[in-house]
């Protein structure tokens, strides 16, 4: 490729241009290559992503949010644009708040327990002990199992007259109980869930953080008598803050798009309704709701648009709880 | 994996993927152009079994040039739905042919503009073939004919011997129709049974009874269930829709149903082991419990007459999506799929009943005779209750109103909520839809 330093008019207007001008020797040329190089390909070999990203990413967002200024029904001739008339109707429905509760209800007492439980994990599979590698993958095999087999066998463990729940329970007298037919049940239900699947995958990354850490912290702490569980609080878990952050708001973004679970743990017609009352249906329930069920293109584009907010919003705020406790975490270690 | 062989398979994938896209593309210039000598495919999107592997056999002898191939056969109804809502969205990937479910019918004649007016092709004169009612309900208010009948649900009783027996009730079909002519005697029946065998539910859950009382009394009365003739909701103030709501009520209220909500795996448990005597039974649900409560159940069951008269329950319609590239030729396998012939054959095939007066009316389905209901004569039991169907209006939200109904009613089922508040529920929910 070679470049024209100068464009035709203005070697017009110009003295006679130099030689080296309009013929530049081949040094310098390669030079130019080799800058454009340097400043260029860095882009091209991102662009790929960027381009998937545009089009699986970018552009449904964009679309969605034009859908959603429109009153359009799945297969309807038309769809007048009625700005955001959509938004004030989603807003003012009292089920959509109802999913919304359900969505953070279900990601509070699902991810609290999960992280915690995960750190504990990670610390334990720090230490030495036998077969060390076997157990670490081990923590993994939940996550790397499909969602749909693991919400179809905990509804089977859920299920009031077949299951295993309630087998063991009605050893201490309890009668057969429904775990879909109240919120606190079902929630816990599809906590448990969630919490299976995602222990290991978060133990994993604490402990691959862990393992940053350097021995000889440890050492001098040890030395200073701090117990293996101050050790614990005051020093791994204030090192870990970075990692924990990326896992609370990994863990936000996908808490609040739960879906497979709660649909599946409500099996039969209309399971995105999330039970006789809606005890369980979460946003992205609701927002499959409004398109198979009322076939409202339109309203769902508004839930999805009003899902990501939601997120971000939910995001940030993790975001600054956690940083505010661990740096507070860490003052109290201090001292 | 080193370097060099992770490029050497990216090298790979991408030869591949460019040469996928170079075949794709010569496929959709072979598609294109489908004229009428040139072979072309007829993709016919199905859920459960339409029973028609015959048929196509035949279809596909007298015509060389057409291969059909059914998609979504054994299929669960509500992924169809989705998946028919879905395709319908995106403009693309329906088959030529896709069944229609009653539920959905509705649904589909308010989106008529989807879908080839089958009266371009000769579907009016047809008219004559099906049951008066299930030819219109898939026309249009302005004569467009968007499906074409395929069966029917009718609607019986069907009940487990042996669980009568150990409750010292007549196991006889005859006699067990004698037992309940009106639905209080049902649920007397019911409250008997239930002293003898306290730990299996008389019914299985309450919606279904619950959606063929209100058939029935529709039926009966109004004509139209949530919705009157101008779309109107009326759910509260259609003394069918409360009174079907109340029988159900006594039902649950009698301690009769064994709470095993429909079409979960619960439900399927149930039937495998034999946790509820009745169920509300269409002609397709005796295909179901065939095939849920497997060779156990064999002779276990049988069939008697529903309480009240009559009613219907499913039953589906065979529709031609603007989508197709072959319109023609769809609509003329449709057309040859649901004439009476056709529908004896699907009968006979899986026990679908027709929804055609002359298959009715043909020997070998008045004949038939089904030896896992205990050789109950399915042809006569369904054919009779077929034709004193009183045709009822289900208008265009009919189904998310039904839904919302049937769950108020499972939370009384639940214990979650009282009568009453139940009541004011489904009354605001349908509103809301």
């Amino acid at each position: 490729m070679s470049l024209p330093t100068t464009s035709p008019t203005h070697s017009a207007e110009l003295p006679p241009p130099s030689r080296q001008r309009h013929d530049p020797p081949f040094r310098v040329r390669i030079s130019r290559l080799s800058r454009l190089d340097t400043k260029g390909s860095p882009y091209l070999y991102i662009a790929p992503f960027f381009i998937v990203f545009g089009i699986f990413g970018l552009y449904p967002l964009v679309r969605t949010a034009w859908v959603a200024l429109h009153h359009w029904e799945v297969g309807a001739d038309e769809h007048p644009f009625v700005g955001l008339d959509n938004f004030s109707k989603i807003l003012s429905d009292s089920y959509f708040w109802n999913a919304v509760l359900n969505t953070i209800g279900i990601f509070v007492i699902s991810t609290v327990p999960q992280l915690l439980l995960a750190l504990v994990l990670a610390n334990a599979l720090n230490r030495r002990m036998r077969g060390r590698t076997l157990m670490r993958m081990g923590v993994l095999i939940p996550n790397i199992t499909s969602v749909a087999a693991v919400a179809i066998v905990f509804s089977q463990l859920y299920s009031r007259d077949f299951g295993l729940i309630n087998w063991v329970l009605h050893f201490f007298g309890v009668e057969p109980f429904e775990w879909q037919a109240y919120k606190w049940s079902s929630w816990i239900a599809i906590s448990t869930m969630v919490d299976w699947r995602w222990i290991g995958y978060n133990a994993l990354i604490y402990l691959a953080a862990m393992q940053s850490i350097p021995r000889d912290i440890y050492e001098s702490a040890a030395l200073d008598g701090a117990s293996p569980r101050r050790q614990f609080w005051s020093l791994t878990v204030p090192m870990l803050k970075p990692t924990i952050i990326f896992t609370v708001i990994i863990s936000t973004i996908g808490g609040l798009q739960l879906y497979a679970e709660p649909l599946l743990f409500n099996s039969g017609a209309n399971a995105f309704l999330g039970g006789t009352l809606r005890q369980s249906q979460t946003v992205t329930m609701y927002l499959m709701e409004q398109f198979y069920g009322k076939f409202q293109y339109g309203d769902m584009a508004t839930v999805a648009w009003l899902l990501f907010v939601l997120i971000l919003i939910f995001s940030a705020v993790n975001y600054l709880i956690t940083s505010r406790l661990e740096s507070s975490g860490k003052r109290g270690g201090s001292k | 994996m080193g370097v060099t062989s992770r490029r050497r398979t990216l090298a790979a994938v991408a030869i591949f993927a460019v040469g996928a896209l170079g075949l794709t593309a010569c496929g959709d210039d072979k598609g294109d152009t489908g004229s009428k000598t040139e072979n072309i495919t007829l993709n016919v999107d199905v859920f459960g079994n339409f029973g028609y592997e015959e048929l196509y056999k035949q279809y596909m002898t007298a015509h060389p040039n057409i291969k059909i191939v059914e998609r979504g056969t054994g299929g669960q109804l509500g992924d169809h739905t989705q998946q028919v809502t879905q395709r319908l969205a995106a403009g693309s990937g329906l088959g030529d042919i896709v069944a229609i479910e009653e539920g959905m019918i509705i649904d589909m004649k308010a989106k008529a503009s989807a879908f080839t007016d089958l009266s371009e092709y000769g579907a009016k004169d047809l008219s004559g073939n099906f049951l008066d009612w299930k030819f219109k309900a898939a026309q249009t208010d302005d004569g467009k004919i968007i499906g074409l009948g395929t069966d029917i649900g009718g609607m019986a009783m069907c009940y487990r011997t042996d669980l009568f027996k150990k409750a010292g009730l007549p196991t006889d079909r005859a006699e067990v129709s004698k037992l309940w002519t009106t639905w209080d005697d049902y649920i007397n029946v019911g409250k008997q049974f239930k002293t003898k065998v306290p730990d299996a539910g008389f019914i299985d859950a309450v919606t279904n009874t619950y959606n063929s009382i209100l058939m029935q009394e529709a039926g009966n009365t109004t004509g139209y269930t949530y919705l009157d003739q101008q779309n109107k909701n009326v759910t509260d103030s259609n003394p069918a829709v409360k009174k079907a709501w109340d029988i159900s009520v006594q039902i649950l209220n009698a301690g009769l149903s064994a709470k095993l909500q429909a079409w979960t795996d619960e439900w399927n448990a149930g039937f495998k082991n034999a946790k509820f005597a009745t169920i509300a039974c269409p002609a397709w649900m005796t295909g179901y419990i065939t095939s849920q409560n497997g060779d156990t159940g064999k002779g276990k069951w049988d069939i008697a007459t529903v309480p009240g008269s009559g009613g219907n329950w499913g039953g589906s319609w065979l529709s031609v999506p603007k989508q197709s590239k072959h319109p023609k030729e769809a609509a003329d396998l449709a057309k040859f799929l649901t004439n009476p012939a056709g529908q004896i054959a699907a009968f006979k095939s899986k026990g679908n009943l027709p929804s055609s007066p002359q298959a009715l009316d043909d020997p070998a389905v008045k004949a038939a005779v089904n030896d896992y209901f205990s050789n109950a004569p399915t042809g006569t039991i369904y054919g009779a209750s077929a034709k004193a169907l009183k045709p009822v209006y289900l208008g265009a939200k009919n189904v998310p109103i039904r839904t919302a109904v049937e769950n108020a009613l499972r939370s009384v089922e639940q214990g979650t909520k009282k009568n009453d508040a139940a009541w004011t529920t489904a009354v605001a929910d349908s509103k809301k839809v």
